[in-house]
């Protein structure tokens, strides 16, 4: 059997880690995924490389978060390791060895913003941006899509590129007025830089293989096709499956799987996902095949019957207006840009930000330029319920001699009254204050 | 005493062994017409040698189930899967009969759909009427729950002998390669029995009753009762021959080694790691078709003594063909082994046309003799080394799947490189230049396999799985699946696998101090149900008999 596609496969399951002894981030999580690959003989599929992970350095994080003390203390090999996979991931596609790549790797990461003082939702990094700023330092600028198919908003991912143009970032999530994290409305559109650019689908919960094929032809593909990226990363988290025990979604790995192929991923990257026996073997082989070009066609949950999963009217009917309410916002992106942020000169927006893991509460106020010149230097001024207070600055990667000078300047006035933490995209380089 | 015979492509080699000191050795040309004729001619000649009441055991490397793989005779084999859902290979060169089956079982070994018994009565009708002489029945997951293909195989067996069960021939995940071993051992095994009962009544008629070992491509032997339920596990036992018989002739130090076998055609590169031989993850490759055989891991490459020298466009080329014997042999091509023989490393029956010949291709070139010679020579040296490394490459990329595995970063780099056949001694020392390396080269070299295959001890590997909420525990390798305590742990888990491997250590002609039963890998996995349920366990133990001699070979001085 020959794959169409060259796939490269960073299996890794981590089966020394868990975040606790029976939390669903555990050593078993891919164990039967691993099980149903092996079976199907998928190591023997001409094309397809199973790939060893390489571990994200400190540096490879920090271009990414503000880790609160340090990215020492409060990580652990896994994540590096994790993240090291993407980063892989990146290095197969975008260095030649393989046409597309598929980071099989846990912890998950979208639910990791630029701030980190601890775990929220299994994540402490993001992965796929540790990932995809190494790309961009190591194989140049890109315009990125991120297409996020876990069940939870990634709220992460939204926050890390809110202001970033070269990035558009697609989010379909059961709604966040019945699941955590509770953000991921249509109205969060992106920073003044990037407004239009954060893409939210909300989707009530039921929604069927119909529902997520529906908003994918009619929203995201048009969306996709308008963008026009240079690749395409699909955050590939597997828990709107209907057995998923934490979520109210219907989808399955038949539509996972022809959701994979439309979509066209370069990359894509596990999330969360925590059906570890009905769904995650499944969905897994469901992926790989499309990615690699396969028939898939013979890839069924034991307990599929299409009947049992479809979805009702009402849903239908729901999953289309929102698909409308989306396409209008992204038609008026300029229109609506300039409604919300006219002449500003900086935008501030303020937050509170619950870690769930680590059961951490922040608050936050972002303050973002606005250039002309280029995306703007931006801060976050934050504290905890801990205690713990920093501020931190992002020269972003094209920006303009004087947004880099400010941001110099805003970390060492920062940095005189907390600890500070500097991102400069444009050198690649990375200060904290003692 | 130890018997050991090999039997190659070309050649069969035989070592008679007593007390570590070999006592006579014998070497012949294959009599391609008749492999038992072949084999038991140079037994005979060796036991002639000898004392025969002292023999305590024979072991064969025989090429038997090999070349009927290669060659084609092959029993008329109908394969019945139950493939389940997943993906759909294609199955060639798997004879003409293929009969899907429904039912199917999960990656826990849970029941998913039942069989349908009015399929297998539909399969029966349809196989009675052709020409069917053996069955392989193999299901996806019957490793986790063996169950349907011994429900099929209790269906047929009143029509059939010979029907194979994709479970027995391994514990390991991959259907699509336990199809093909299956189909394979079902294909063989007619032929294989043929040979094992010549062997067995040409033994009673000599009065001889040492039992009869066979090897396979793991290094290992099993038994003659063994080796005829599962014939699919004595092919490509030759390169395993040669690679104990260099265990047995070079002192094991644990360190990294390169071991090279350097034949006619081709050189076959084999590994240790700290002393502990590499073995392909799976399975072996035969004729195209991956299996789940074990087996050490080699690499074959397309050079060897007798590989065609040439010039193409101005440039040396060596092999990997080859055509006949090498001048100083009687041949007519030019070769690596006329290269040494010009350089007075090699001795050759015709050295004098070789010197003409190695002078006319030198001068064509605007060369010295002895210059194109050194060329020859260092090429093939070159071309050993970027195998070896290319080789080296991929072992070391080879997947982990834990953090501790991957941390480790356990890269192979070999300290020393131990070479063997025909033009072994006299390449040696441009090798060691090459590789920079010390190249050590073993007294009875030309022998090797056939020591090898004397001094081969019995191997077994069996993967345990215990599942303590299904309250199950299955070793494919021993035919179980059994009960089991919901309180079933990982060191209880251990234990038993170690029980297995000596039991089945015994049962092969191990004793006790000789059994070495270790365990390769172990893990238990909790499995929650839901938020805050009940933990059970999913505990893995992989073991085995560690592979290696019955003794080492001693000096007879």
């Amino acid at each position: 059997m020959k794959a169409k596609n060259t796939l490269g496969l960073i299996l890794f399951p981590a089966f020394d880690w868990a975040i606790s002894r029976s939390h669903p981030e555990r050593e078993e999580r891919l164990l039967y995924t691993q099980d149903q690959l092996l079976e199907e003989g998928i190591e023997d599929i001409e094309g397809i490389e199973l790939i060893n992970p390489g571990m994200a350095t400190f540096h490879d994080v920090n271009r990414v978060h503000f880790c609160y003390p340090d990215a020492k203390s409060l990580l652990t090999e896994s994540h590096l390791i994790a993240a090291g996979g993407v980063m892989r991931a990146f290095d197969a596609v975008l260095g030649g060895e393989t046409d597309k790549a598929f980071a099989l790797v846990r912890p998950p990461g979208h639910h990791a913003q630029r701030v980190v003082y601890g775990d929220r939702g299994f994540c402490i990094i993001n992965i796929e941006a540790v990932g995809l700023e190494y790309a961009r330092q190591r194989y140049g600028d890109m315009r990125v899509a991120i297409v996020d198919t876990d069940c939870h908003h990634g709220d992460g991912t939204e926050d890390i590129y809110w202001n970033d143009p070269d990035t558009l970032f697609i989010s379909f999530h059961q709604d966040g007025r019945t699941l955590y994290p509770g953000t991921g409305d249509i109205d969060e559109l992106g920073g003044p830089a990037a407004f239009g650019y954060n893409v939210n689908i909300p989707l009530p919960p039921n929604t069927g293989d119909a529902g997520f094929h529906y908003i994918l032809e009619n929203t995201v593909m048009p969306i996709l096709e308008e963008y026009e990226p240079d690749i395409v990363i699909n955050s590939a988290g597997q828990d709107n499956h209907y057995t998923d025990p934490l979520t109210n979604m219907n989808f399955s790995a038949q539509g996972y799987a022809a959701l994979n192929e439309r979509l066209n991923p370069d990359i894509a990257v596990l999330e969360g996902g925590y059906s570890i026996q009905g769904a995650l073997p499944y969905v897994n082989t469901g992926i790989i095949l499309a990615m690699a070009g396969l028939d898939y066609s013979g890839v069924v949950e034991p307990d599929y019957h299409l009947g049992k999963w479809r979805q009702s009217e009402r849903v239908t009917d729901q999953v289309r207006r929102i698909a409308e309410q989306v396409n209008e916002r992204w038609l008026k992106r300029k229109e609506l840009s300039d409604r919300e942020y006219g002449d500003h000169r900086t935008v501030t927006r303020r937050r509170q930000v619950y870690y769930d893991t680590a059961g951490i509460m922040e608050i936050q106020v972002q303050e973002f330029k606005v250039c002309r010149e280029c995306p703007g230097v931006n801060s976050v001024h934050s504290y905890n319920d801990r205690g713990a207070s920093m501020a931190g600055i992002t020269i972003p990667r094209k920006a303009c001699h004087a947004c880099r000078e400010e941001g110099y300047k805003l970390f060492e006035s920062a940095a005189v009254t907390k600890r500070s933490f500097l991102q400069d995209m444009s050198f690649d380089d990375f200060k904290v204050s003692s | 005493m130890i018997i050991g015979i090999d039997m190659g492509g070309t050649h069969i080699d035989g070592a008679a062994i007593e007390n570590g000191v070999l006592i006579a050795s014998v070497k012949h040309q294959v009599d391609h017409s008749d492999y038992f004729a072949s084999i038991w001619r140079c037994l005979d000649e060796l036991l002639s040698q000898v004392d025969k009441d002292t023999v305590e055991r024979i072991h064969l490397s025989t090429t038997i189930s090999t070349n009927a793989i290669i060659e084609g005779r092959l029993a008329d084999v109908a394969l019945i899967l139950q493939t389940g859902p997943g993906l759909q290979w294609r199955y060639e060169r798997m004879g003409e009969h293929i009969i899907y089956l429904s039912g199917s079982v999960d990656h826990r070994g849970i029941l998913v759909r039942d069989i349908d018994i009015a399929e297998l009565d539909d399969a029966r009708k349809q196989l009675l009427e052709g020409p069917v002489d053996a069955l392989a029945v193999v299901s996806k997951f019957s490793t986790r729950n063996p169950e349907f293909e011994r429900r099929i195989k209790k269906y047929f067996e009143d029509d059939y002998n010979e029907i194979t069960m994709g479970h027995t021939l391994s514990g390991k995940l991959n259907f699509p390669r336990r199809v093909r071993t299956a189909y394979l051992n079902a294909a063989v095994s007619r032929t294989f029995k043929d040979f094992a009962e010549s062997m067995r009544e040409a033994l009673r008629r000599s009065s001889i009753d040492a039992p009869v070992f066979v090897l396979k491509a793991d290094g290992g032997t099993v038994d003659l009762d063994g080796a005829m339920s599962k014939p699919v596990e004595t092919i490509l036992s030759g390169p395993a021959a040669s690679f104990m018989g260099m265990r047995a002739l070079l002192d094991d130090e644990r360190s990294d080694r390169v071991l090279i076998d350097v034949g006619g055609t081709t050189t076959d590169l084999f590994f240790l790691v700290d002393g502990v031989p590499v073995f392909e993850p799976l399975g072996i490759e035969i004729d195209g078709r991956k299996t789940l055989v074990r087996a050490l891991f080699s690499q074959s490459i397309g050079i060897g003594g007798d590989s065609h020298v040439r010039f193409e466009e101005g440039a040396l080329k060596i092999g990997p063909r080859r055509y006949g014997l090498p001048i100083a042999f009687g041949g007519d091509s030019m070769t690596p082994t006329d290269a040494l023989v010009y350089l007075g490393k090699l001795e050759g029956s015709y050295r004098d046309k070789c010197l003409q010949a190695v002078e006319r291709m030198a001068a064509e070139h605007g060369l010295e003799g002895a210059a194109l010679a050194e060329m020859i020579v260092r090429r093939m040296c070159e071309e050993i080394r970027q195998a070896i490394e290319r080789v080296l490459d991929k072992l070391n990329a080879s997947p982990v799947y834990t953090i501790k595995e991957l941390l480790r970063d356990r890269t192979i780099r070999p300290q020393a490189v131990e070479i063997i056949g025909g033009p072994a001694a006299s390449l040696s020392g441009y090798l060691g230049e090459t590789l920079r390396l010390p190249v050590y080269c073993p007294i009875h070299h030309e022998i090797a396999n056939a020591i090898g295959a004397a001094l081969a001890k019995p191997t077994l590997e069996i993967n345990l799985i215990a599942d303590t909420e299904r309250e199950k525990m299955s070793i494919p390798e021993r035919g179980l699946y059994i009960p089991i305590d919901r309180t079933f742990n990982l060191r209880e888990a251990e234990q038993f696998a170690l029980s297995q491997v000596r039991e089945a250590g015994k049962a092969l002609g191990l004793e006790e101090d000789r059994l070495d039963a270790e365990i390769v890998e172990s893990s238990s996995f909790n499995m929650v149900k839901g938020y805050g349920g009940r933990v059970d366990r999913n505990i893995r133990v992989k073991a085995q008999i560690k592979p290696g001699l019955l003794e080492k070979l001693r000096k007879s001085d």
